[in-house]
């Protein structure tokens, strides 16, 4: 396979979180990342509970402020730097190039099924119709029956929460996306259909980075692993 | 200019020349030209205290004065009617004290004083018409707030009121007001016409005769000057329109004018009749000729 | 749009010795909803009023790009063009809805009044649209003729809310648009102006304390305290990741249910 240049470039990422009330503590959590990722590829970020994985990842979409570094994505076809950039220019990144399937789904009241799923298709300017087409045939993937396809998330399980989660994020071809642990809340069943789903995309070219608990949810995903470890020790990346 | 007119010029009258002294007349006739030049603009004016307390015309009466003379002929009509208290009170005080001729037929009126009514005889060049007006903010009962209302007419907001006009179709099926109903003068300010049936609102529109308001107790002064634009406000699906009775005067036979409705006897008997007096009057005069 | 739709710089806003607001400065773009939060005394409101040309500040410049007039300046504005683009191209949600309705006309006349302002004449489209209003903010249509004073809290708010935009305002200032209401009508009302925000790409400055109504409505985030602006970002981000002392305890505080 002949190899794409990179559309996600992260290199010298520092961030600490500083707890305020509790002196002023600072914990220095990321220190000096650098990664690439290139379409096709799926980075898996592995290390111990609590090195950082997640605030990596969440660094990378935007919800955690970086204390110095880069993070440039392929965004319109022009070159983006998100660490200090304006709000309007990350919610842009967010809308159009960069997807983030988290664990939890936050559940807004009311709202139906279909249309939380639909939302972000609306938001790029699809018709109605089209993005409900689309919300529908994802929900049908992930095994959400119909007859709940007209009620609020709110009251279903857990697992069934985090499929339409992962429906909502995913409904747009985001050409990076970022997994936070997408098939946490599954059985064995549909996290296979999650499986499948991730692999579409990854073989359309998508440049995904993920954090996978499951080790065979891993192994079927990952082209690459990239270690995270608390600032003491250097990471590493190792080709799987 | 002496501020009082040499005593043997009086009438039978230890008064000034009209009642009023000469300062306060020219006050007022600045206010009166104020007025014209802004058609439908509230003037504010220094009101004195008259012989008639507050809600008997004491506007009307210190506009007249301001421009009342001796060449002038003075009509008073109440509701219409020359004769009720009121008009004839009103007539006899400025015979006193302005000398002045005064007259029950319009036509030879130069002067006009009115409460609530404007004469059905049509109005000619050089008339004028004076209204005694009790509150002249149109919008005062939507909106209490002087500085308020001041600041809706200087910017024109007369949202308020067409507020008030749909929830009148909305409640009534139609606008309701059928008196002090609220006029366009001259594409600009909104006026109270004063307590006139909204049956003589026609007639204020392009008047060859000069129309002059005065608000004794609120001490505003208002006009709309010969010939101007004064348009009703309305809806385009529900546009405005006057008063019909399918009976006619039970006195001339008029089914052109406003009729006052009399009850005769004991036992209810109702008689239509017109409110002007001198117009049925003359009416009557030309059908025994 | 190549430019911020609302502009503000340096604005501060004294009470006598007290300063209300100091040093605001940050620029709005067309389809974002702003939020404002801090506690009582935070200052926000009175920004909030300062932006909306309600206040003079007394220093600083708002500007504002108009929708077909190009930028100008809010408070150098004459009354009658300020009240005219307050009626036209902005809204304004007050926190008690009796401040931002008619209450002693029918909930028609209160949607109509904005048309009627801007020369609508036709008594039968007045009401048709205000009845597609009353409709889109899920009241029942037999309420068109009943008076605010008829409505319960919720009722009065989307009322409020409907009469702001029949307008299609550009601009919406809202102050608290969900304080005092009932739990699940806050639920109702905040779907609504989520849904009518997106379907209308309206921006929007929202001031609130409630950190829940701020993840829901806003896509960015000022944090204020005392006076001056604390914090500012991604709302999520100021959220998930607060930086400032006052921010992280804010976030600490919300109360878990």
């Amino acid at each position: 396979m002949i190899a794409m240049s990179p559309v996600l470039r992260v290199y010298g990422l520092h961030k600490s979180f500083v707890m305020h009330a509790q002196g002023h503590l600072a914990l220095p959590v990321l220190r000096d990342v650098a990664l690439d990722v290139a379409p096709g590829e799926c980075l898996a970020l592995v290390g111990p509970s609590g090195a950082g994985k997640s605030t990596l990842l969440r660094s990378l979409y935007g919800n955690y402020r970086p204390q110095g570094g880069s993070i440039r994505v392929h965004h319109r076809a022009d070159w983006v730097e998100l660490v200090g950039a304006e709000p309007r220019v990350t919610l842009d990144v967010r809308r159009h190039t960069m997807g983030f399937v988290s664990q939890f789904l936050r559940v807004i009241p009311r709202v139906a099924t279909v249309d939380v799923v639909a939302e972000p298709m609306l938001r790029l300017g699809a018709s109605p119709d089209e993005a409900r087409r689309r919300a529908e045939f994802l929900l049908s993937l992930l095994g959400i029956p119909e007859r709940l396809w007209q009620l609020p998330p709110a009251t279903f399980s857990g697992g069934e929460q985090q499929r339409v989660n992962i429906a909502r994020s995913l409904i747009a071809d985001y050409p990076v996306l970022l997994l936070d642990e997408p098939t946490a809340s599954l059985d064995t069943a549909n996290r296979d259909g999650v499986i499948d789903l991730i692999r579409t995309r990854r073989e359309a070219g998508a440049a995904i980075v993920g954090i996978f608990h499951d080790v065979a949810v891993r192994d079927a995903l990952a082209t690459r692993l990239y270690s995270v470890e608390l600032p003491g020790a250097s990471p590493m990346s190792t080709e799987t | 200019m002496p501020d009082t007119i040499p005593e043997q010029d009086l009438g039978d009258s230890a008064y000034n020349y009209a009642y009023l002294d000469e300062q306060t007349k020219r006050m007022i006739r600045r206010a009166i030209l104020k007025a014209v030049a802004v058609p439908g603009y509230q003037v504010p004016f220094g009101g004195r205290e008259m012989p008639l307390p507050y809600g008997w015309g004491t506007g009307g009466i210190q506009v007249t004065a301001a421009i009342i003379g001796r060449d002038d002929t003075l009509k008073v009509i109440d509701q219409g009617a020359d004769d009720t208290t009121n008009a004839v009170s009103i007539r006899r005080f400025f015979a006193r004290v302005a000398d002045v001729p005064t007259t029950t037929r319009t036509e030879e009126a130069t002067v006009i004083q009115t409460r609530h009514r404007v004469p059905e005889t049509p109005l000619q060049d050089g008339q004028i018409l004076v209204f005694q007006v009790p509150i002249p903010e149109p919008l005062r009962m939507l909106e209490p707030r002087e500085t308020e209302t001041r600041t809706l007419h200087a910017l024109s907001e007369y949202g308020v009121l067409r507020v008030s006009l749909y929830e009148s179709i909305a409640r009534h099926g139609r606008i309701a007001k059928t008196y002090n109903y609220p006029v366009l003068v001259n594409g600009r300010y909104i006026m109270s016409p004063s307590p006139i049936p909204k049956f003589d609102n026609p007639k204020l529109d392009r008047n060859p005769a000069l129309q002059l308001y005065g608000a004794g107790r609120e001490k505003r002064i208002y006009a709309v000057p010969p010939h101007t634009p004064v348009k009703s406000l309305d809806f385009d699906d529900h546009p405005f329109e006057i008063e019909r009775w399918t009976e006619c005067c039970a006195l001339c036979g008029s089914t052109e004018s406003f009729l006052d409705e009399m009850i005769v006897d004991d036992a209810g008997k109702r008689r239509f009749i017109c409110s002007d007096t001198d117009y049925c009057q003359e009416r009557q005069e030309e059908q025994s000729r | 749009m190549t430019a911020p739709i609302l502009s503000a710089k340096g604005v501060t806003k004294r009470f006598g010795g007290r300063f209300a607001c100091r040093g605001v400065s940050f620029d709005l773009w067309p389809g974002e909803v702003l939020g404002i939060v801090g506690e009582s005394g935070s200052g926000k409101t009175t920004l909030l009023n300062c932006l909306a040309g309600r206040l003079v500040p007394e220093e600083g410049h708002v500007a504002y790009e108009t929708a077909s007039a190009g930028t100008v300046d809010v408070h150098r504005l004459s009354e009658a063009r300020r009240r005219l683009l307050a009626r036209t191209e902005w809204g304004f949600v007050h926190q008690d809805a009796r401040e931002g309705l008619r209450m002693g006309a029918s909930a028609g006349a209160n949607i109509g009044e904005r048309l009627m302002a801007i020369g609508a004449r036709h008594y039968g489209e007045i009401r048709r649209t205000a009845s597609d209003w009353l409709t889109r903010v899920e009241i029942d249509l037999d309420r068109l003729d009943d008076r605010p004073t008829a409505y319960s809290g919720g009722m009065r708010q989307r009322l409020q809310i409907a009469r702001n935009l029949v307008s299609n305002p550009r601009l919406v200032f809202m102050d608290e648009p969900t304080g005092g209401l009932d739990v699940s009508v806050q639920a109702r009302l905040l779907d609504l102006l989520r849904g009518l925000v997106d379907s209308f790409h309206l921006s929007a400055v929202l001031v609130t304390h409630d950190l829940g109504v701020a993840r829901l409505l806003t896509h960015r985030l000022m944090v204020m305290q005392g006076g001056d602006v604390v914090e500012a970002g991604l709302t999520d981000q100021v959220l998930d990741d607060p930086q400032h002392a006052y921010t992280q305890m804010l976030v600490a505080s919300i109360l878990p249910v």
